[in-house]
C-alpha cells in the first residue's frame, strides 16, 4: 500500500486514536495569554479519580499505545501521580505536558524511575523577557529549574515544547542548542486561535515570510525535531514535504477528553460545534469514538470548497480546521495562515467579534492582556 | 509487487533463514488496512500496511526461521522478496528482532 492511499484510509478514521489528548483540569498556576484551553480555574464537574480511571481502561481495552496528559496545569491536581501510575500499569504510557512549576528535585527522581513517560516542558521564549511576555512572569525562570531537576535526576531525554510565535521564530536555532545541551528533544507546534490564543493571535501569529522560515528550517532539521504534525499547511510552500502525515487528523486519529470528560474532535477546537460527545454518557469514551454524528461526519471525503481549484491543495490540504473556525472563516476554504495569501480577502472582511468564541473560559478573573503586561528589562 | 519471477522458496540465504520474532517490547493493534505497532521502548509508531504483513509478524516467534513462518502462513512465494523487504524494514524500526535460540 502507498503512503498516499494510507492517509486516505486514515482519513476514514481507525479503530481507535493514534493521538489522543485528555486535559485533566483547567485549573492553571498560570495564564499564558495563547492558552488553547483558556485554563486558570479548576471546574466543578472535573472527571473524578474512579471517573478517569474508568475511561483508562476503555482506553486500555481499545489498545490506545499512548496518551497525551495536559491541562490546564496536570501536576496541579492531587490524583496525578495515581492517575500517571494507573495509565503506565495499564500498558498506556503517558506524554504530559506541563510548566514545570511542580517539579522539584523529588518529583523528579519520582518521575525518572517511571517507564513510558515522557515529559514535556512548555517553553515559548529563549530568553526571559521573550518566553515572559506570553507565559507569564517567572515562567522561564520555572521551566529551567524543571529541565535542571530532570537532567540532575537522570530522566533522560525530556522534550522542551514551543508554540512558535512571531517574536520566537528566529529563536529556533537557539531552542534547538537548549535542547542539544540538556540531553532533550525539541517540539515546535503551531499557534492556534484556540482559547485565549482567539485574542491573541492576530498580534502572534507568524508573518508570511517567518512562514517560509519555518518551514526551511523544519527541511533542515525535521527528521530531529517533533511537530505533532502541525504545519501541514506550509507545504504549499514547495515540492518537498515536511515529514509527518500532512493531515488533519481531527476525529479521525486524533481527539481531545477536556477535564469534565466532553469529547472534542482535536485540542484545538473546544467548541460546541466540535463536541462529539462526554465519557458520562451510556457507552463512554467508545461510543463517542465510533459512533458519534460529530466523527462519523468527519470522516466522510471532506469538500475542498473555494480550495478546489487552487494547484496546492494535495499539498496543505486546505490547512487547519480550529485556525479557520476561531478566525471566522469558512471550513471548506483556505487556512488563514495560507501561504498564497488566498485568505487574507475573507481575514480583512470578517468583522471585529464576529468570529465564534471558544465555548468555555476558566481564566482567573483577572485577565492579563498581552499589551497590557509590564515591560522587562 | 516486485516479486521474482523464478518460484522460489527462499527469500535471501541470510534474512529467510534467520529467526526472528516479534519485538517483545512492541504492541500491535489491528486496523482495516493492517495493523499499527507502538513499540514502548523507542516510543516508535509503524504501520504494518498488509494483514498479511500482519499475519506474518505475529507468527515469526513460532517457526525456525522467516521462510518457515512464510511457507506456513500460506504465502505464496511470489510474494516472498516483498515480504523479506517489508520485515527487514521492519527489522530497521524495531518492530521484529532476531531471536536468539538458546535453551
Amino acid at each position: 500500500m502507498s503512503a498516499a492511499s494510507l492517509v486516505e484510509q486514515m482519513k476514514g478514521g481507525l479503530d481507535a486514536p493514534i493521538c489522543l489528548t485528555w486535559e485533566l483540569t483547567y485549573a492553571c498556576n498560570l495564564q499564558c495569554v495563547h492558552c488553547l484551553s483558556s485554563s486558570g480555574q479548576r471546574d466543578e464537574r472535573e472527571l473524578t479519580t474512579a471517573e478517569a480511571k474508568a475511561v483508562l481502561d476503555e482506553l486500555h481495552d481499545l489498545q490506545v499505545f499512548y496518551i497525551n496528559i495536559g491541562g490546564g496545569e496536570p501536576m496541579v491536581r492531587r490524583d496525578f501521580f495515581e492517575l500517571l501510575e494507573y495509565s503506565i500499569d495499564r500498558g498506556i504510557g503517558v506524554k504530559f505536558s506541563t510548566n514545570g512549576a511542580f517539579i522539584d528535585a523529588e518529583k523528579a527522581r519520582r518521575l525518572a524511575a517511571m517507564d513510558y513517560l515522557d515529559i514535556q516542558i512548555s517553553l515559548d521564549g529563549i530568553d526571559r523577557a521573550t518566553n515572559d511576555a506570553v507565559r507569564g512572569e517567572g515562567s522561564y525562570d520555572m521551566a529551567i529549574r524543571a529541565m535542571d531537576n530532570l537532567r540532575d535526576a537522570g530522566f533522560g531525554p525530556f522534550k522542551i515544547s514551543v508554540v512558535v510565535t512571531r517574536h520566537n521564530v528566529d529563536q529556533l536555532d537557539e531552542f534547538k542548542a537548549l535542547a542539544d545541551h540538556y540531553g532533550a528533544q525539541l517540539r515546535i507546534t503551531r499557534l492556534r486561535p484556540s482559547g485565549r490564543g482567539a485574542d491573541t493571535w492576530h498580534e502572534l501569529h507568524p508573518t508570511n515570510a517567518q512562514q517560509r522560515q519555518i518551514y526551511n528550517w523544519l527541511l533542515a532539521h525535521g527528521d530531529n525535531v517533533l511537530t505533532g504534525d502541525s504545519f501541514f499547511h506550509l507545504n504549499a510552500l514547495g515540492d518537498e514535504s515536511l515529514p509527518g502525515l500532512n493531515m488533519c487528523g481531527a476525529g479521525r486519529v486524533v481527539c481531545l477528553i477536556d477535564p469534565i470528560g466532553d469529547v472534542y474532535a482535536c485540542p484545538f477546537v473546544i467548541h460546541e460545534e466540535f463536541r462529539a460527545g462526554n465519557v458520562r454518557n451510556a457507552g463512554g469514551f467508545t461510543e463517542v469514538w465510533k459512533r458519534s454524528d460529530l466523527f462519523t461526519e468527519l470522516r466522510e471525503p471532506q469538500s475542498a470548497g473555494a480550495c478546489a481549484s487552487c494547484g496546492s491543495f494535495d499539498a496543505c490540504q486546505g490547512g487547519c480546521m480550529a485556525a479557520k473556525f476561531f478566525t471566522g472563516l469558512p471550513l471548506d476554504g483556505p487556512d488563514p495562515e495560507c501561504v498564497s495569501g488566498h485568505a487574507d480577502h475573507d481575514l480583512a472582511l470578517v468583522g471585529a467579534g464576529t468570529a465564534p468564541r471558544p465555548a468555555m473560559d476558566h481564566s482567573k478573573p483577572v485577565r492579563v492582556s498581552l499589551s497590557k503586561r509590564p515591560v522587562l528589562t | 509487487m516486485t516479486g521474482c519471477a523464478a518460484s522460489t522458496d527462499r527469500v535471501s540465504s541470510s534474512l529467510g533463514d534467520t529467526p526472528l520474532e516479534l519485538h517483545p517490547q512492541v504492541a500491535l493493534r489491528p486496523e482495516p488496512f493492517g495493523a499499527l505497532a507502538y513499540h514502548y521502548g523507542n516510543r516508535r509508531l509503524v504501520f504494518l500496511k498488509h494483514p498479511d504483513v500482519v499475519r506474518v509478524v505475529r507468527q515469526l516467534g513460532n517457526h525456525p526461521s522467516l521462510d518457515d513462518t512464510l511457507r506456513a502462513c500460506d504465502i505464496n512465494p511470489k510474494r516472498w522478496t516483498s515480504f523479506a523487504t517489508a520485515i527487514q524494514s521492519l527489522i530497521t524500526s524495531e518492530v521484529v528482532r532476531e531471536r536468539s535460540i538458546t535453551g
